[in-house]
């Protein structure tokens, strides 16, 4: 059994004879494993992004939207018509065992003014649950209480963006802003949380008493109304449960016989963020299959290269045979050979992927995570293409027949 | 035991309508310890037997016995292994590996029997010294003389301390006095390590470096005769 180190030590020699023709036959393993890296560096960026986005929304949520399921997704807005009211809302907290919390949401768009800093923002009428649903701290100041909402005061709680919009370095608590040329005292500011997993700016909101969005900032069609229910399930596994209780609640609320069609939309948001979380997933493998082409491109380029080498060595091989060197001995030289050029092409491959994703980040601003896993799949693949793509070659040299191989010129 | 039994042994190479008879019925005996040429015009057989003997090819009929074992029944790892450990080449062309240093060189046949680094290291050292190429160990083929170069191919034959030397037209590529050192070391391995040495060669003067010489013609062994020295003393 040949000595290991001491094959490496030759087929490191033999590689070194010609940099040029091996630096260019690791090229392709370079290339393929530097796309791979980095093509899981950015699936993988991505799927942690969408994650930490869908995190920050809260968890176990359902919404529940005005208008049949016909119309559009998850949107949190209008529905064609309104339906929805507070007293629902107030009625799904006390009598639908399997939720956690509801709030309810009245909401717009509206100028801000602070001084002589304006911004247009959403503002979002509900109630203190609202932070208890969207799992959302407060970074100064307090939410407003049941009270406040009972007599619809004039109070609101300021997103991050808002606060560094409209009040620069000065603390926001206690002034007062005008939103739709209303005054509102400012009583606290929310903790920031960037984005939301639609792409937008979470930290660009204010909330102020659902009854105060009523009846001073956007009126309603009818009395009560709201624009959207949020709720939060117990738990996961009582989504469904609490989904069916909130539908049959509502269904009666409504009136709305078993035959007619509901006025209303339940969605599970965690359901379709969770399946979006899936698409990320499925995609970054996708992009990494695809990279990997190129990595059966580069074992191409090294099956070729070994077989040039193979010929011109056909007289080192009878000599070696000569000598006393067995089929194995041959084979096992020329594979070593095969692997040595993929795995330091791996290893650069690797370097090269770690910079191009930490480029992409840069320049494109996406962001990219290396993870040690595609490091280590990375250098297994490109081992294997070296072993695989060198042994037909390794395969040749071995049945070469000593004497005519001696006689090669 | 006979070291080389070789009985009745042909090799036809069939090329299509014609059939060239390399070797027909050939046999010899030759223990250990002799030194022997082979000589004969091109295409007498003297090169196709060596390469049977040498166990790089096998007879389309009769048998090979080497140390009593029949070689025409074994597969190409065996006979790998019978080159490894009972026979040393030594070409015209030295067929040295290039860019490798004359000590790798040596130690190339061991790289195929699991000897240690640094037994190795030595054993390639005492073969470089027994030559007379002590000091010279770290340069390449293309540092040396074509003299010193077909040393370090002596060398590496018998540094797995191999019973056979066998040496196709070695001095070929010598000038008249290289020729002879080189001869002289052969002799020097018959006389004192007992190795078994047979040579190819065309050339006279060569032959009669050697204790017997066997001439080939046409495929057939027609004389075998010892050498008779200057002074008419049979060797």
């Amino acid at each position: 059994m040949i000595d290991l180190l001491w094959t490496i030590r030759i087929a490191l020699r033999a590689l070194r004879v010609n940099k040029m023709r091996s630096a260019l036959t690791m090229l392709g393993i370079i290339i393929g494993v530097g796309a791979v890296i980095a093509m899981l560096a950015v699936g993988t960026g991505a799927r942690e992004q969408v994650a930490a986005q869908i995190a920050s929304m809260g968890s176990n949520l359902l919404i529940v939207l005005p208008g049949s399921s016909a119309s559009g997704g998850v949107r949190m807005g209008m529905g064609t018509q309104p339906t929805l009211k507070l007293e629902d809302a107030e009625s799904i907290g006390k009598d639908c065992p399997a939720v956690e919390a509801v709030a309810p949401i009245h909401n717009g768009n509206a100028q801000v003014v602070f001084g002589n800093q304006n911004w247009s923002t959403g503002v979002q009428g509900t109630t203190p649950s609202m932070l208890e649903i969207r799992e959302w701290p407060l970074a100064a100041g307090r939410c407003f209480t049941d009270d406040d909402v009972k007599s619809a005061a004039k109070v609101a709680v300021l997103g991050q963006t808002v606060v560094d919009n409209l009040f620069g370095g000065i603390d926001p608590v206690g002034q007062i802003v005008r939103i739709k040329k209303i005054p509102f005292r400012v009583i606290g500011i929310l903790e920031p949380k960037g984005q939301s997993p639609q792409g937008q700016d979470q930290d660009d909101t204010i909330y102020v008493p659902v009854t105060s969005a009523q009846k001073k900032l956007f009126g309603t069609s009818f009395p009560g109304m709201v624009r959207l229910i949020m709720i939060k399930a117990k738990s996961l596994e009582e989504m469904d449960i609490a989904e069916q209780q909130a539908r049959v609640l509502l269904r009666q609320r409504h009136h709305i016989s078993p035959r007619q069609e509901e006025d209303f939309t339940i969605r599970n948001l965690t359901q379709i963020m969770q399946t979006a979380e899936q698409s990320a997933k499925v995609m970054t493998y996708l992009l990494g299959a695809i990279a990997s082409v190129s990595l059966i491109v580069g074992g191409i380029g090294i099956m070729n290269i070994m077989l040039v080498s193979v010929t011109e060595r056909t007289r080192e091989i009878g000599i070696r045979m000569a000598v006393g060197a067995k089929t194995w001995d041959i084979r096992f030289q020329f594979i070593m050979e095969a692997l040595i050029l993929s795995l330091m092409g791996g290893i650069a491959g690797f370097v090269v992927g770690v910079s191009g994703s930490r480029i992409l980040s840069a320049l494109a601003g996406w962001p990219t995570v290396v993870s040690i896993l595609s490091a280590v799949l990375a250098f297994a693949f490109s081992g294997m293409v070296g072993i695989f793509f060198g042994f037909y070659p390794a395969y040749k040299a071995s049945l070469l027949h000593p004497i005519d191989a001696l006689r090669y010129e | 035991m006979t070291l080389i039994e070789i009985k009745s042994v042909s090799k036809v190479y069939d090329l299509g309508e014609v059939q060239v008879r390399a070797l027909d019925d050939v046999s010899l005996t030759i223990e250990g310890g002799e030194f022997l040429s082979i000589m004969g015009p091109s295409g007498s057989g003297k090169s196709t037997l060596m390469n049977i003997l040498g166990c790089l090819d096998q007879p389309s009929d009769g048998h090979y016995f080497l140390e009593g074992v029949d070689v025409g029944e074994l597969d190409r790892d065996k006979l790998a292994a019978i080159r490894n450990k009972k026979i040393g080449f030594v070409f015209q062309g030295f067929n040295l590996l290039s860019r490798t240093s004359a000590l790798e060189n040596v130690e190339l046949p061991m790289l195929y029997n699991g000897v240690s680094v640094k037994e190795r290291k030595d054993k390639a050292l005492e073969a470089l010294r027994i030559v007379g190429l002590e000091g010279r160990e770290l340069h390449k083929p293309n540092q040396l003389s074509g003299g010193e170069q077909q040393r370090v191919a002596i060398a590496r034959a018998i540094v797995n301390q191999a019973p056979i030397v066998l040496a196709d037209e070695p001095t070929g590529n010598l000038d008249t006095k290289t020729s002879s050192e080189i001869m002289e070391i052969f002799q020097k391995l018959n006389t004192e390590s007992h190795i078994t040495v047979i040579l190819v060669t065309h050339e006279s003067d060569i032959a009669h470096y050697s204790k017997r010489i066997i001439r080939f013609l046409d495929g057939r062994l027609v004389k075998d005769e010892p050498v008779v020295g200057k002074d008419g003393c049979v060797c």
